[in-house]
């Protein structure tokens, strides 16, 4: 069924009877040629890719729970392209102009809103690591402008330009970043990869990985064998243990992160702010919600909640830097797992297991790549090649030393990216 | 969340800074081999139940303390002084 | 209407308050939503999507309807619940969400377009042009979203934060809660109770019941009373529990002074509570659920709990021609406490065909309510009778499809509740909180007296859980009511029926989600946005799974819940962080010289946590540059002196001290002499650089390091894991003594005759030459010197314990004007050290290796340190890395930018062409020119090429030649003068 205005009007002329599913829910077949395994957004993506650009459909998404339950379904919904290190650069560069066509891509309105993203920075060392990244932005051929203390207040007046601990010396403005609607994103690569032949399998958990000298074989799941001549693993904070069934041990470890919104507000933040002294990121939602979060907790957890330290010490990031939010009132705060590497930077590589491969170390920054990873990773799947702009997210690059990209600068410890 | 100090007694989470896995305290020799110190550099168990992992009681008596904790449902199980840790592994 | 033998109210307290401008009366006592309805008003507020006409639905924090604004200008307060805020005299409030009026309200006309608006329909439209989302359709949604507004003004409130500590924290001071207390505060346990509402007492303040042969508003009283005479007990009103944590850990909210005209002094507003309890009771009560029928969301239509306590708490009839409807026993109470109180009850409907009631006035049974009239508010009600409608004059109908256990905070650790068939509701699940039981209704003990009696039992566990036995007093007397329910989740209609009356998501809605595939009740909620509005669902969600779970041929167990997720009701962010408006975001650091530097009217900066004088402005200077042209020429010409307390200082002693530096450093420090000094650089594990400094030893098992200001506490924590956690049984100790020092930088070729005046010992090239240090007096004061230099000139840093720190400074500026020198800021330093090429974290930033700053000949091959391995990986010590060199302008365009990317000269500035960067720049007054430190591909063997400089964000291109970073007195002479 094709969405739009007139079909709106139509069901709504006739009762809304004749909606039909988004996706369909079919058992699982004896055998797919590629079996992806985890059903959030990078393995939906990768499906849908996996159709339309290499026309691989004989394809199974195999989930746990249900579709985009992942961190597609948990974040703060930001959409940039504002990384300054080679490899990040082209990639996310690529991934954001996928966004930008996806809805006509998808006919599925993903709510993808340019509105601009500014990285407030707060001393002259800041302002010189920012411009660093900006002309890193433009060297790409996206968009970066730096802006000073004076055209900051211009534009988001309400900031604290008076008072604050770290004054505001200026940000970094990235306008065609922005925000989309996080569930969406996981239903229309889902809806759009079903009606090209993929098979969405919800509450399928898969538990072994069968594995004959050396090739994948197939994967062992709750619903029974399922044989696959590739297997493509998606699986952010639970990549270790997807990754363990193949005897593979990873340079990941998993954090929680939360994040927050509150009560709907009528609009009073029309940007993606990010303040760079205290770890707080936050926009409006359209339905008015302020959608904002911090740093993650810290402790390795696969809890998916944190706790008060963190929760606390982003109400006062907020508080301090834009205290005209005082009075929103915080209706929800939930946590995702992260699969935190240990440069900050994820890994989309083959492993040393034919036919098996490799989507995970996204940080807390994998929503945004949504798309750029399912093309990615949907091409390395089908090609055994590297796509050109995720050529650097190997494996073995902590090994070799060779292109590291730790854009924090904090090093290999992996709860500090 | 609270961690037993073994100096200091039950503390709050916000008077400690975690670092990661235990098996920091497990430095390999400087000529283990590229595989060995990857390992240890990067590499984790990363385990979805009880690990063993390095807090440091950094706003408390600065000790380093090896916690036994579980992943999933955040319980604290106990904490040692890593020195001791270490100093018992030889 | 006001009942006059009703009510715990205090008549002879009158209050005047205005809502919407008009101004009404009410009682010290009243909510905002009891005094609203005594005064007869049933529209307070507009629905969210379809800006539906809503009145008053509930007495409590659930409240789903009547969401208001409080106050106005800065104090503006939005989606504040009528049903919990209580009014004072002056109090304000006003409808939101509606324009231009609440009765008259535009978009209302959404409505009317319903049909086009069902669930998910804005996923399926506006994406055509795609230009026009970000410039119509999105602002044209997000005006219209929304509830209250911010007032857009910075929150000028006073919040608090604070942490409690207890044996047991109750929460919920009804019939379980105020039990469980006060049997675990006769033990002499720290009891603390809390409960959100300003009377504690809970359903017991609503309902016409006896405790003890009192009623049990009486009884309530009586027993808050006693504990508020125990010692051990807190009492904590109009404090909400907002969240379970781990280890025992409870977030509170206590809304202070909500309630208060004058708020007096500095009271806060709220207060942030962290409590940590051994053990936690859970006695958070009920809350009434509705059920789905046509138009069961007019003004008018409320829970039947929740017309029972406007009837008994408050003394108001919510209406003149109630009709009541339920499926369970507990709705007949309302329908007869009304009645009694005089009340005309139109029709008592129960759903039940063999409910066993009785009572003065129609009853129906097997009935069901099918639709409701009313535009404003409710004027009838449709009752199906056997196949035959029956249109009932009312203008209140009170509506009960049972009661939920409170069950959130026990899922708020990923536990996942029980349903429960006896009572049609989920249950907690037992252990779903470590520490925590569940007694009374919470528990699904759905009267009063098995509400006591849980209570007991709970209690006397968790005393013995706690070495202790609670006295087992005889229970109370009270009602042992059955609790008869059958479930009725929606009743078949043609119109809308309302499930989440903010969100105004309906029972359509659901099976329109079931029908597009939408089966996981993760996917429902998500895709209806049922239970996402303020009250997330509290009398809505569980109806909403069992229609769900009915359109896809489920169980509600097999269905399940979504996740209850903190907070349990909605927390401003200013309780959270409002103590972290201004400066309180972070601690300052001022170093002893603060005062003066601030009298010299030099701008001081961030360093850190630290303060550091930017620039000591003299008569006449307009810029900066001025300033620090001055100050760089005055240090290379005569003296400087500057502050460099922030660095950090760590004093290292004991027999291994130099195992430990000779670990964590490349080089080698045991072998450093006695009174001498050494550059040091380290790394971390993974190979990086660290941090540098210089380490001074001081004797034979004493050495003080010094560490980069940004690094001092990193550093201290990396020499705790080396000496704990890798080398236990070396015997080192060693202690942070930034603090105990100040220390200051004496630099130029006037620096000896400077110093002279403050130390007699011989300080002449001969006697103290470069890097030496020692202990020495400065003008009578235990004190150290060292010879070391970050400005490339003959260089002293001079330390002494810090509370001289100030008169010493005021002291060396004093006679370095003398000397025609003075004090210098971090301007002219940041020049000095780019002229010589030294090092600042604007180069080892984090990525940079040793080999990439030409350092890799300061790794000691003759023992192994922290970071050695990892440093020797190739791609580490690949030529190709952009490494360190420095960089000078010879193009037309003279100016140098932090921040701008090197290329080949003929190559266009992208990606692919990316040479390196430039890290730090600074005009040198000294060469005349602007100088530049960066990072270059394969930099130290391009020495005297061309490059091009592009900084796009700043609009500035240059041609640089690639240089020695050591850019002046690269023979160091200077130094050692």
């Amino acid at each position: 069924m094709r969405f739009s205005a007139l079909r709106i009007l139509k069901e709504g002329l006739t009762g809304n009877k004749g909606w039909s599913a988004h996706w369909r829910d079919p058992d699982p077949k004896d055998e797919y040629d590629v079996v992806i395994v985890g059903g959030g957004g990078h393995g939906l993506s990768t499906a849908f890719y996996l159709a339309k650009e290499h026309g691989i459909t004989n394809v199974a998404v195999l989930e746990r729970g249900y579709i985009g339950g992942g961190n597609v379904g948990r974040n703060t919904t930001i959409v940039r392209a504002n990384y300054g290190l080679p490899g990040n650069s082209e990639f996310y560069s690529h991934s954001l102009k996928l966004w930008e066509q996806l809805e006509d891509e998808l006919n599925y309105n993903v709510m993808h809103s340019q509105r601009g993203i500014i990285n407030l920075f707060h001393s002259d060392g800041q302002r010189d690591a920012f411009a660093r990244r900006g002309n890193a932005m433009v060297n790409q051929g996206d968009d970066a402008i730096l802006m000073n203390r004076d055209q900051v207040r211009d534009m988001i007046p309400y900031l604290n330009f008076d008072s604050l601990r770290f004054p505001i010396y200026g940000g970094l403005y990235h306008p065609r970043g922005g925000t989309a609607r996080h569930d969406a994103v996981a239903w229309g690569f889902a809806r759009g990869a079903d009606q090209r032949g993929v098979d969405l399998i919800q509450n399928c958990e898969v538990t072994g990985i069968n594995i004959e000298n050396g090739k994948v074989r197939g994967v062992e799941t709750s619903r029974g064998t399922i044989r696959a001549k590739k297997i493509a693993l998606a699986t952010a904070g639970r990549s270790s243990q997807t990754a363990a069934m193949a005897g593979m041990r990873l340079p990941i470890e998993s954090h929680v992160l939360q994040a927050f919104v509150t009560e709907g507000i009528k609009p009073v933040i029309d940007h993606v702010i990010s303040f760079g002294m205290g770890h707080f990121y936050i926009s409006q939602s359209d339905k008015g919600g302020l959608v904002f979060g911090g740093d993650i907790d810290f402790y390795a957890s696969y809890a998916s909640r944190g706790n008060l330290p963190m929760m606390e010490h982003v109400m006062e990031a907020g508080m301090s830097l834009m205290p005209m939010i005082g009075k929103a009132k915080v209706l929800r705060s939930w946590g995702g797992i992260m699969d935190m590497s240990p440069d900050g930077s994820p890994i989309i590589d083959k492993t040393d297991i034919d036919g098996l491969y490799l989507n995970c170390g996204w940080c807390y920054g994998g929503f945004k790549a949504v798309p750029g990873s399912g093309f990615s990773y949907a091409h390395l799947i089908a090609t055994d090649r590297h796509h050109e702009p995720a050529a650097r997210f190997r494996l073995d690059r902590f090994q070799t030393g060779y292109g590291l990209m730790d854009e924090e600068a904090t090093g290999s410890q992996h709860n500090l990216h | 969340m609270r961690i037993p100090c073994p100096i200091c007694g039950e503390r709050d989470r916000r008077e400690f800074y975690y670092q990661g896995d235990a098996l920091a305290l497990n430095r390999p020799d400087p000529d283990a081999g590229d595989v060995v110190w990857n390992d240890y550099i990067h590499n984790r168990d990363n385990s979805a139940g009880v690990t063993r992992d390095l807090w440091h009681h950094e706003a408390g008596c600065s000790n380093w303390l090896v916690v036994t904790r579980n992943t999933v449902t955040h319980e604290v199980l106990g904490a040692e002084l890593a020195s001791m840790v270490k100093g018992e592994q030889g | 209407m006001r009942l006059s033998d009703y009510g715990q109210i205090d008549r002879g307290n009158a209050i005047s308050f205005r809502f919407d401008g008009k101004t009404y009366g009410g009682f010290q006592g009243d909510t905002l939503a009891s005094a609203l309805l005594a005064n007869d008003v049933r529209l307070v507020a507009r629905s969210f999507k379809y800006h539906r006409p809503r009145g008053i639905l509930s007495a409590g924090s659930e409240e789903p309807n009547a969401i208001v604004t409080v106050g106005s200008g800065v104090h503006q307060d939005p989606n504040v619940r009528a049903t919990v805020q209580e009014i004072y005299n002056g109090f304000e409030a006003n409808s939101q969400n509606r324009w231009p009026s609440l009765k008259h309200d535009l978009l209302s006309v959404n409505d009317l377009m319903a049909p086009f608006l069902s669930a998910g329909f804005y996923y399926k439209t506006f994406m055509w042009p795609r230009a026009f989302w970000e410039k119509l359709y999105e602002p044209v949604i997000r005006r219209a979203a929304g509830l209250g507004a911010l007032s857009e003004k910075p929150n000028e409130d006073t919040y608090e934060r604070a942490y409690a500590h207890c044996d047991v924290l109750v929460i919920g001071a009804g019939p379980a809660g105020l039990w469980a207390a006060y049997q675990l505060a006769q033990t002499g346990l720290d009891v603390i109770l809390a409960d959100e509402d300003f009377r504690m007492g809970g359903r017991l303040n609503s309902e016409a019941d006896q405790i003890g042969g009192k009623p049990a508003a009486d009884w309530a009283a009586d027993m808050v009373a006693q504990l508020d005479q125990m010692d051990n007990v807190r009492l904590m009103t109009r404090t909400t529990v907002t969240g379970a944590y781990d280890g025992g850990t409870y977030g509170a909210v206590e809304r202070v002074s909500h309630h208060m005209n004058d708020r007096g002094g500095d009271r806060p507003l709220e207060t942030f509570w962290r409590i940590h309890a051994k053990r936690a009771v859970l006695a958070a009560g009920a809350l009434e659920r509705t059920i789905g029928f046509s138009n069961n969301d007019r003004p008018g239509i409320m829970q039947a709990g929740a017309a029972r306590s406007y009837l008994h708490r408050y003394g108001v009839a919510t209406g003149k021609r109630v009709v009541v409807f339920g499926n369970n026993d507990n709705a007949f109470r309302t329908a007869h406490d009304l009645s009694a109180a005089g009340v005309e009850i139109a029709a008592y409907v129960d759903a039940r065909a063999d409910a066993t009631i009785d009572g003065d006035f129609p009853i129906y049974r097997g009935t069901q309510v099918t639709d409701t009239k009313g535009r404003l508010g409710l004027s009838s009600v449709q009752i199906t009778d056997g196949g035959r409608n029956h249109n009932i004059a009312a203008d209140c109908l009170a509506v009960s499809g049972g009661w939920n256990p409170t069950v959130h905070m026990t899922c708020h650790m990923n536990g996942r509740p029980t349903w429960d068939e006896t009572i049609a509701s989920f249950v907690p699940t037992a252990g779903s909180i470590p520490g925590m039981s569940v007694a009374g209704s919470a528990a699904g003990h759905m009267s009063t007296s098995a509400c006591f009696e849980s209570a007991q039992d709970i209690a006397a566990r968790v005393a013995g859980d706690l070495g202790t036995a609670t006295p087992a007093d005889p229970l109370p007397t009270a009602e042992h009511a059955a609790y008869a329910i059958e479930p009725l989740w929606a009743v078949p209609g043609k119109a809308r029926a309302w499930l989440d009356y903010q969100n105004d998501v309906t029972v359509k809605d659901i099976k329109q989600a079931a029908q597009e595939n939408f089966r996981s009740v993760e996917h429902m909620k998500r895709y209806t946005t049922q239970g996402m509005a303020t009250d997330q669902g509290k009398n809505s969600n569980v109806a909403a799974l069992a229609l769900l779970a009915d359109a896809t041929g489920r169980g509600i167990p097999e269905t399940g819940t979504t996740t209850f997720r903190p907070p349990y009701s909605p927390v401003a962010i200013a309780a959270m962080g409002g103590e972290a408006r201004g400066t309180g975001f972070a601690p300052e650091r001022f170093t002893t010289s603060h005062a003066v530097a601030k009298d010299m009217a030099a701008p001081m900066i961030e360093a850190g946590l630290w303060y550091r004088p930017s620039y000591f402005p003299e008569h006449g200077e307009t810029t900066w540059r001025q300033s620090c042209d001055r100050e760089v020429m005055m240090v290379r010409e005569n003296v400087g002196v500057c502050d460099v307390s922030t660095l950090g200082k760590i004093d290292i002693q004991g027999k291994d001290a130099a195992k430990l530096l000779d670990f964590i450093y490349t080089n080698m420090f045991s072998t450093l002499k006695v009174g001498r000094v050494r550059y040091g650089l380290m790394l971390r594990e993974d190979g990086h650089v660290m941090d540098d400094g210089t380490t001074a030893r001081l004797g034979e098992n004493h050495y003080v390091m010094t560490t980069t200001t940004a690094a001092a506490g990193l550093v201290m924590r990396h020499l705790d894991f080396v000496t704990q956690c890798l080398h236990p049984e070396w015997d080192v100790s060693f202690i942070s003594v930034t603090e105990q020092w100040a220390q200051f930088a004496v630099a130029g070729p006037k620096a000896r005759d400077l110093l002279s005046n403050f130390v007699e010992d011989d300080i002449s090239n001969d006697a103290f030459g470069f890097m030496q240090c020692g202990a020495m007096n400065v003008m009578g004061v235990p004190g150290r010197l060292f010879r070391i230099s970050f400005s490339g000139e003959m260089g002293y840093e001079v330390a002494v314990p810090a509370r001289y720190g100030e008169s010493l400074f005021r002291l060396l500026i004093a006679k370095a004007k003398e000397l025609g020198g003075g004090a210098y800021g971090m301007e002219a330093l940041n020049v000095l050290r780019i002229e010589k090429g030294f090092i600042t974290h604007a180069e080892i930033h984090g990525r940079t290796t040793v080999f990439d700053i030409g350092m890799e000949r300061m790794i000691s091959a003759k023992k192994d340190c922290i970071g050695k391995t990892a440093a020797a990986r190739p791609g580490m010590v690949d030529p190709d890395r952009e490494r360190f060199v420095g960089l000078k302008p010879v193009g037309t365009v003279k100016q140098l930018t932090a921040g701008a990317h090197l290329f080949n000269e003929g190559d266009a500035a992208t990606r692919v062409n990316d040479q390196g960067y430039i890290t730090s720049v600074g005009y040198s007054p000294t060469l005349g020119h602007f100088m530049g430190l960066g990072f270059l591909r394969n930099g130290p063997n391009r020495i005297g090429e061309h490059v091009k400089m592009v900084d796009h964000l700043r609009g500035v291109e240059a041609v640089c030649e690639v240089i020695d970073p050591v850019a002046f007195d690269p023979e160091g002479g200077r130094l050692r003068a």
